[in-house]
């Protein structure tokens, strides 16, 4: 039997992140917000209204903003920047590079529009490639968070947490399922369904497919563990391990390019501790596209049916 | 407060600091270290208020940023010299295991030092961001910043540029050192920067103009007369010229010092040329 979660209604995770944005500008006068003309987008409206004077619209200048981030560090400020995840990461990678993680500055990278779902504008704006980019900083932390509540609460731990931080979301609705009051916690993963025969670790977008690949799978009597990798690094190792000891077998799950993504994570913790068949669910070393989200998440293979078929793969290669 | 011939002598120490280094290790950058001597050594010694313990944060006191993070030889001997580390520590420049990396570290603990700088052009961005943390905690101390003059052709230095006038960061000394000099030539071979003055100007910056920047008593009046400008609705660039490898006769006016070190009678030479003031470490 699978456990029931609710939609509580669709929401986009950027507004998650907007809204914890908000409560953060009540809570911590030291938390200021930086944005590359993308305030709307980003949903830190609330945030630029409320405290005009902790709010820096930095234009339309991403490196400039890593920097300015890692020098807003130097007098004890928690700089939270916004802007789209293709900008906030291959375009200014070696400003985080060289101004963030190796000066080990407590700076937030915020970043909507992740992935395919961002839809009709294209593979410009589509970055595949920014979990890989973030994860193999040293000291970096990379957060890709599954609905709004879940958004909104690692909007407010990351700000407590010391350090360089990636935190993934996007722009469409989805479905809102996580607790309202939930206490996010940095690198411990979240079963959200107990199963025996596979595991499928999911991560962003790709958590609410999961639970939906489980109720398939569960019809046609395969029992499915769901488990919710919200933070890619570090990574919950000892959650992948006990899980696979029980099934046996294994399916990553997430937007983006199955090279550098939380999948080859996975597989280097299975690799090292306990050698399990894997099965990803990720793009194929491809650039994106325009069209609808729903389009684009069929179209590559991002979407319970996708899990499903690799489910039964991953249980078959036992 | 250091008369000029104290400022002198510790130049000549520094200078020696930089030869020492560079040779011990056969690696590093000496030609831009000793054009930006006499800089370091007013700044750090007259100029910058600060407090005696090094704190990362730099709250209620002045902070500097080196942008171009190549000529760490005089950033690691001056702060040394100021009682940031033990001087002995030069000894350790570029070796494995050294707080003194290649190039400025935070990652390492090294006090004195804010920021990671070596990749060039990110370090105006990183002042303005420590000047607006200023503004925001209503601290009145400032912030100063070292670019070369070849890495303003970096163009995160002009996002920085027009940010730092559109939003008025008047609390931030940025000093230019302009030696005309880069890797593969000078400035107007390898990418003609055109008229600086006037493309500061435009952005809407103060510039001042200092000919003598290895002099130290001119460096020292245009800091001075950068601060007495601060608070004034504009930011502060001084283009200060500067020789490349000043004080090292067969260094001076060339590009080929710029990341070459001296060989054992080459440092002989350059010793002798800059006499021991504060004993060698």
């Amino acid at each position: 039997m699978t456990k029931t979660y609710t939609n509580s209604g669709n929401k986009d995770t950027r507004s998650g992140f907007g809204a914890g944005l908000e409560v953060l500008g009540k809570q911590n006068p030291n938390v200021v917000a930086l944005c590359a003309d993308l305030t709307g987008s980003l949903k830190m409206n609330a945030f630029k209204d409320n405290h005009p004077e902790r709010f820096i619209q930095v234009g339309i200048a991403e490196a400039n903003m890593m920097g300015i981030a890692a020098g807003l560090t130097i007098g004890g400020k928690i700089p939270f920047t916004g802007t789209f995840a293709n900008f906030s990461t291959g375009r200014v990678y070696d400003q985080i590079r060289q101004s963030i993680a190796y000066s080990g500055k407590n700076v937030k990278i915020c970043a909507s529009h992740a992935g395919l779902t961002l839809g009709e504008d294209g593979a410009t704006h589509q970055i595949l490639e920014d979990i890989g980019l973030m994860k193999m900083l040293p000291g970096m932390t990379v957060i890709n968070t599954c609905d709004f509540n879940q958004t909104k609460a690692a909007t407010l731990a990351i700000a407590d947490h010391k350090g360089p931080v990636y935190l993934r979301f996007g722009r469409p609705k989805v479905a809102n399922f996580t607790a309202e009051d939930q206490n996010f916690e940095i690198g411990k993963a979240v079963k959200l369904q107990e199963g025996n025969d596979v595991s499928i670790f999911a991560t962003g977008h790709l958590v609410w497919e999961a639970l939906e690949a489980a109720k398939i799978l569960d019809e046609k009597g395969i029992s499915a563990e769901v488990i919710n990798i919200h933070t890619i690094k570090p990574l919950d190792e000892e959650a992948i391990l006990e899980s696979v000891k029980k099934t046996g077998c294994a399916v990553s799950a997430e937007e983006h390019n199955f090279l550098g993504g939380l999948g080859e994570s996975i597989s280097r913790t299975l690799a090292l501790h306990h050698p399990t068949p894997q099965e990803f669910v990720a793009t194929n070393d491809t650039f994106g596209e325009s069209g609808t989200p729903a389009q684009l998440m069929e179209k590559y293979g991002l979407n319970a049916n996708a899990i499903v078929e690799k489910a039964e793969k991953a249980i078959s290669r036992k | 407060m250091p008369t000029n011939s104290k400022l002198e002598a510790f130049v000549s120490q520094v200078r020696r600091d930089i030869l020492r280094q560079v040779h011990k290790v056969n690696s590093g950058h000496p030609g831009g270290s000793l054009g930006c001597t006499e800089y370091f050594s007013v700044l750090f010694n007259e100029i910058l208020r600060t407090n005696g313990s090094f704190e990362m944060d730099g709250i209620n006191e002045d902070v500097f940023f080196l942008s171009n993070g190549h000529i760490s030889p005089v950033y690691y001997s001056v702060l040394a010299r100021c009682g940031y580390f033990p001087v002995e520590e030069l000894n350790t420049f570029r070796h494995i295991d050294s707080r003194l990396q290649g190039h400025p570290t935070t990652h390492e603990g090294l006090p004195g030092v804010r920021i990671a700088s070596g990749s060039l052009g990110q370090g105006m961005s990183v002042a303005i961001g420590a000047a607006l943390a200023k503004t925001l905690n209503k601290d009145e101390h400032l912030v100063y910043s070292l670019h070369g003059d070849g890495e303003l052709q970096e163009g995160q230095n002009w996002e920085a540029i027009m940010f730092a006038a559109a939003k008025k960061v008047d609390n931030l000394i940025a000093t230019i050192d302009l030696n005309g000099q880069q890797i593969d030539g000078s400035t107007d071979n390898v990418l003609p920067m055109g008229n600086l003055k006037a493309k500061f100007e435009a952005f809407g910056w103060h510039v001042l103009e200092e000919e003598h920047g290895n002099d130290v008593e001119a460096v020292k009046n245009v800091l001075e007369t950068a601060k007495a400008e601060t608070g004034k609705g504009k930011p502060i660039v001084i283009l200060l010229k500067t020789v490349m490898g000043n004080g090292v006769d067969f260094m001076m006016h060339t590009h080929k010092w710029h990341g070459v070190a001296p060989n054992d009678e080459q440092l002989e030479i350059g010793l002798a040329q800059n006499p021991e003031t504060l004993g060698d470490y």
